[in-house]
């Protein structure tokens, strides 16, 4: 690790004039991207501002058929918070299998979504569910937030507060974990909402993306064997030595088939 | 006594600092004024070196020194030994080549060692590190076993044409091919052994300290055996006396054979902290360990058996590439030799073997002993074959073993492939574990199973291996450079207490505990009045450390020794204070007493009169009560076993999940129960790690590591394992005091056979025969998408 200054910010807008007057500086939620990689010197920020522990960024509240996460909520509360699992419960179970007790205890909504690691669990769950990232400046849908490989429409100086999840009418999260290290290999989000079924794949490609034919298998009938016969391309997905491109695309089949019978369950 | 003699399952005395944090680790030791190593090691699987600048770094904050191979060279600085000569199969010597401590002129695999930056903190030594600039011109590099003999394949050593290092053979070719000749079935595999990285919990680490006003080396390590490391490092390396040398090896945190070695840092940290002064200290981060710890097995394997019409073995052809990596590390040379083929008769009586062995170099880290070391290797082939045998004869794979077990009064037996076992009880063993296992319910297990989408299978492994290691003239007619005895010395203290000093090392196995225990058994005297002591060569007597199961086996029978000659001497003494003939004396529990009387004296008088001795037979008999004794066993010992697992794969996705697993082994004498089956358990996590989940990958174009960390190699974890049914079904060792055979390896050599049988077993319906080891999930689903039936 290179060194590096730490500020703790007081407020939203103290950390973007933080941010603004560095000359490298990066956002500190929970740190589980952000530190490793600075330990294995690939990252080298001049300025690392802490927004853990503002109190504007944390919380958890249902309403009106909102469910509403702080962008510093930890995985582990949102996995464990009786609201969230009354009203989306997939939301819930999908927080509660991500990484390990440790990871889930610092690990945060908001660190997640805004790097957007193409393995990450939330995306799914914000795509599957067609949540809403606010962020100071704006709120964005989730189909226009993410762009790819670590990529999404945050930019310079914007920072997410908070995610608004509309209560599905059912939803689930099946994921096949990477086994050495738990990331999704392939994840897949389902839900049943009032604009329609929703499809989110995570881990599969250079990043989540939405299967337009299994959400139209299913708005036709909302059944595993909706979608156990369909087959998915593997062209553009992602191959390692944990899972070939065809191997994942079998995956996707796989794991849309159990979260649709996990959500009818 | 009794409460914390032999056979009581004591709880481990070490565990009360390591479960609160008062472990001693090398890490955690600071000397005064210490300097910090960051190694710079090489990025390129192959690469001249054309030019390394440290001038900049040099100036770097904090830094002292930047050392390179020319240093070393101009210094005179040997390279690291290697401990083992391999003949060929027409009399010559391996190819040796050199392993200096750090490179000059070339890298041979990603992680070599090029340079060392020596500076006041261990980040600024890392930063200092970047501004080295290494010239590398990056040549192509030998990766994969398989294309490493191929002609054109890139040498890692000129001296080694074809990249072979040696081309050994053990048996009768003539006797083996004659023997095929009248087969009624040949069932054959051919099989790949995963190279596995070995992963201990405590990264090596080393503080090299000279003291200036001794002209004395310290070195602190993590090593299994610090008087080896104090011998190869003083001889061969530095090249001073050994009195010269303390090796101390505090508590270490894991090592299953990957801290045996000697390792280029511990010799860098002590020649640097000769040249600049001030002890230096280097830890391995995790990413380090990956790449320069050596690795295990990576063997590919055509094997064959030839069986008569009765399924009885007549004779078994292997044929093995194992490979060596870039450098012959420590014991390298022996684990695919001698700890391999001497074991590929199995439990069974086939009369004729034949192994040939090519040990490969390529541009890899280098491979040598992981727990099990070879007979891992051996069983897997030999367990894979039987099970092979019984699908092509048509055979239940309990039958067959049952066909041709060694039998129980068959003992000695003598194989074709040089061992002798001294004692077993196969069928029973087996006959123990499938009713453990309820092998006659498997059918409806299966069935219950298939009803919830899932494909059930049940596999056998019925393993030997040869611990204990070794006697001396024998591993030294065959090309060993050491001697493999064990040393003890026990001091029994004025007042009655005692310090067992030991040549073993204990760094996971609970020595501290089991050899208390012993001594509280022979001499009777309270388990918490003793002390062990190991890990320091100014303290311990010249031993051989721990590896190959051997520690109980050798330097346990060495304590005994030691005991023996203590309690020789007590009876001396007690005859004289009791005015009796020695030959009168009795010793039990803890007191020596004329027999047929109630005359007697403890332990703690006798040693008493020892040590303040007014009324002694002082001139017949020095003072004191101390003594010391050399092991050196007869004969291998050969624990073995039957493991049984059971596995449930997900059709859909080919995830295997072990559902069940049943070890009956055979170990021995059995010291402290609790221990016994927390190694077994230990053992059975990476022998399932190696089935299912651990495999080292290199890329094979550019050599570059791509499980280097935990992102992708994949370790065993907890929620991977059921319950595990452990037992013992003990015969004793025949050759030793305490008729103990070692317990430390055989749930890593029994186990992986055991489970790629049950996922062959699973899959045998659709057809398919081969499955890959480690049957990952991919694997596994190729295997069944491209199998050519569709089950019953």
């Amino acid at each position: 690790m290179y060194a590096f200054n730490y500020h703790r910010a007081k407020s939203v807008d103290e950390a973007v004039k933080l941010q603004k007057s560095a000359s490298e500086g990066s956002f500190l939620a929970g740190g589980h991207t952000l530190i490793p990689t600075m330990k294995q010197r690939l990252a080298k920020p001049s300025d690392v501002i802490d927004i853990s522990g503002l109190k504007e960024l944390q919380g958890i509240s249902v309403a009106g058929g909102t469910v509403t996460i702080g962008a510093a909520t930890r995985h582990g509360d949102v996995a464990n918070s009786p609201e969230v699992k009354k009203a989306i419960p997939a939301l819930a179970d999908l927080a509660g299998h991500i990484g390990d007790p440790q990871v889930r205890n610092r690990g945060t909504i908001g660190g997640s979504l805004a790097n957007n690691d193409p393995a990450a669990d939330y995306p799914a769950a914000v795509l599957g569910l067609g949540a809403t990232v606010h962020t100071n400046k704006r709120a964005i849908e989730a189909d226009k937030y993410f762009k790819g490989l670590f990529e999404t429409a945050l930019e310079q100086g914007e920072v997410i507060t908070k995610v608004t999840f509309p209560v599905a009418e059912k939803a689930a999260y099946m994921k096949f974990p990477n086994p050495a290290s738990r990331y999704a290999l392939v994840g897949v989000f389902v839900a049943k909402t009032k604009g329609g079924v929703r499809v989110a794949v995570t881990g599969a490609g250079p990043g989540v993306f939405r299967s337009a034919d299994m959400e139209k298998a299913l708005g036709a009938s909302f059944e595993a064997d909706a979608v156990a016969s369909i087959k998915v391309s593997s062209k553009n997905l992602n191959s390692d030595i944990h899972a070939s491109a065809d191997y994942r695309a079998h995956l996707v089949t796989v794991m849309a088939k159990r979260a649709v019978a996990k959500a009818n369950s | 006594m009794a409460a914390s003699g032999i056979g009581v399952s004591v709880r481990r005395v070490e565990d009360f600092r390591f479960l609160t944090g008062r472990g001693n680790y090398t890490d955690d030791i600071n000397r005064p004024n210490q300097l910090h190593a960051h190694i710079l090691r090489s990025p390129h699987a192959h690469a001249k070196i054309k030019k390394i600048d440290a001038s900049k770094a040099l100036k770097g904050p904090g830094v002292a020194a930047v050392f390179t191979g020319a240093d070393i060279e101009k210094d005179q600085i040997g390279g690291l030994p290697c401990g083992w000569l391999v003949t060929d199969r027409n009399g010559q010597p391996m190819v040796e080549p050199p392993h200096p401590v750090l490179v000059a002129d070339r890298t041979r695999h990603v992680g070599d060692q090029v340079a060392v930056v020596i500076a006041e903190t261990r980040a600024q030594a890392r930063d200092a590190a970047e501004l080295v600039k290494i010239d590398y011109d990056e040549q192509v590099a030998t990766v994969g076993l398989a294309d490493a003999t191929k002609k054109g394949a890139p040498l890692v050593w000129d001296q080694a044409p074809g990249n072979i290092c040696y081309d050994w053979a053990l048996g009768d070719s003539a006797v083996v091919d004659a023997a095929f000749k009248t087969a009624a079935k040949v069932a054959k595999v051919d099989i790949v052994n995963n190279r596995l990285i070995p992963n201990a919990m405590e990264p090596r680490a080393a503080i090299g300290d000279y003291d200036l006003a001794k002209g004395n080396y310290n070195l602190y390590t993590t090593s299994q055996n610090p008087h080896v490391i104090r011998l190869l490092m003083s001889a061969y390396v530095l090249k001073v006396s050994e009195h010269k040398v303390r090796v101390y090896s505090p508590d270490v945190g894991g090592g299953f054979g990957s801290k045996i070695y000697h390792y280029a840092e511990e010799a860098i940290v002590c020649w640097a902290s000769r040249k600049l002064g001030r002890p230096v200290k280097w830890t391995a981060d995790r990413s380090e360990s990956f790449m320069s710890d050596a690795h295990g097995r990576d063997h590919l394997t055509k094997a064959e058996i030839a069986l008569d019409a009765g399924g009885k073995f007549l004779a078994m052809r292997v044929v093995t590439v194992a490979n060596m990596g870039a450098y012959l590390s420590t014991f390298a040379p022996c684990i695919p030799t001698y700890l391999y083929a001497l074991l590929l008769a199995g439990t069974y009586t086939t009369p004729a073997i034949f192994c040939e062995v090519k040990a490969i170099f390529t541009h890899t880290v280098p491979v040598d002993a992981y727990r099990g070391a070879g007979r891992p290797e051996a069983t897997y082939v030999v367990e894979r074959l039987v099970d092979e045998a019984a699908r092509v004869t048509g055979l239940d794979v309990a039958e067959i073993r049952r066909r041709n077990f060694i039998p129980r009064d068959a003992f000695p037996y003598q194989t074709p492939v040089v061992v002798q076992y001294d004692s077993g009880d196969y069928q029973s063993t087996l006959e123990i574990a499938l009713k453990t296992a309820d092998y006659s319910g498997f059918a409806a297990r299966r069935a219950e199973s298939a009803k919830r989408g899932k494909l059930r299978g049940l596999g056998l492994s019925t393993y030997i291996e040869a611990c204990g290691i070794a006697p001396s003239a024998v591993v030294g007619s065959v090309g060993a450079r050491a001697g493999l005895y064990e040393s003890g010395l026990v001091r029994v203290h004025p007042t009655g207490s005692v310090t067992i000093l030991t040549g073993s090392h204990s760094h996971g196995q609970g020595h501290e505990t089991t050899f208390a225990q012993l001594a509280a058994e022979r001499l009777g005297v309270d388990f918490d009045k003793i002390e062990v002591v190991h890990g320091d060569t100014d303290k311990i007597p010249f031993g051989m450390g721990t590896y190959g199961s051997r520690s109980l086996a050798v330097g346990g029978s060495a304590l005994v020794k030691a005991m023996d000659k203590i309690i020789a001497k007590g009876k001396k003494i007690a005859a004289h204070l009791l005015e009796a003939a020695e030959a009168d004396i009795e010793f039990k529990d803890g007191t020596f007493s004329i027999a047929g009387t109630d005359k007697k004296k403890t332990l703690a008088e006798i040693s008493g009169a020892a040590y303040v001795p007014h009324n002694y037979p002082i001139n017949e008999l020095e003072p004191g009560l101390e003594e010391q004794a050399f092991y050196d066993p007869t004969n291998f010992t050969f624990p073995g076993g039957c493991h049984v697992a059971e596995i449930e794969i997900d059709r859909d996705t080919g995830v295997v999940q072990l559902v069940s697993f049943v070890a009956v082994d055979d170990v021995g004498r059995v010291i402290n129960p609790m221990i016994v089956e927390g190694q077994v358990h230990g053992g059975v996590a990476q022998g399932m790690g190696q089935a299912l989940l651990e495999g080292c990958v290199y890329d094979q174009k550019t050599g570059q590591l791509v499980t280097g960390s935990y992102m992708d190699y994949t370790m065993p974890r907890a929620s991977d394992l059921p319950t595990l049914k452990v037992s013992t079904h003990n015969t004793l060792c025949t050759h030793n005091p305490l008729g103990v055979k070692g317990v430390g390896e055989v749930g890593a050599i029994g186990s992986p056979a055991a489970i790629m049988n049950a996922v062959h077993n699973a899959v045998a319906p659709f057809g398919v025969t081969h499955v890959e080891m480690p049957a990952t999930p991919e694997r596994v689903w190729r295997a069944l998408q491209s199998a050519p039936k569709a089950a019953e």
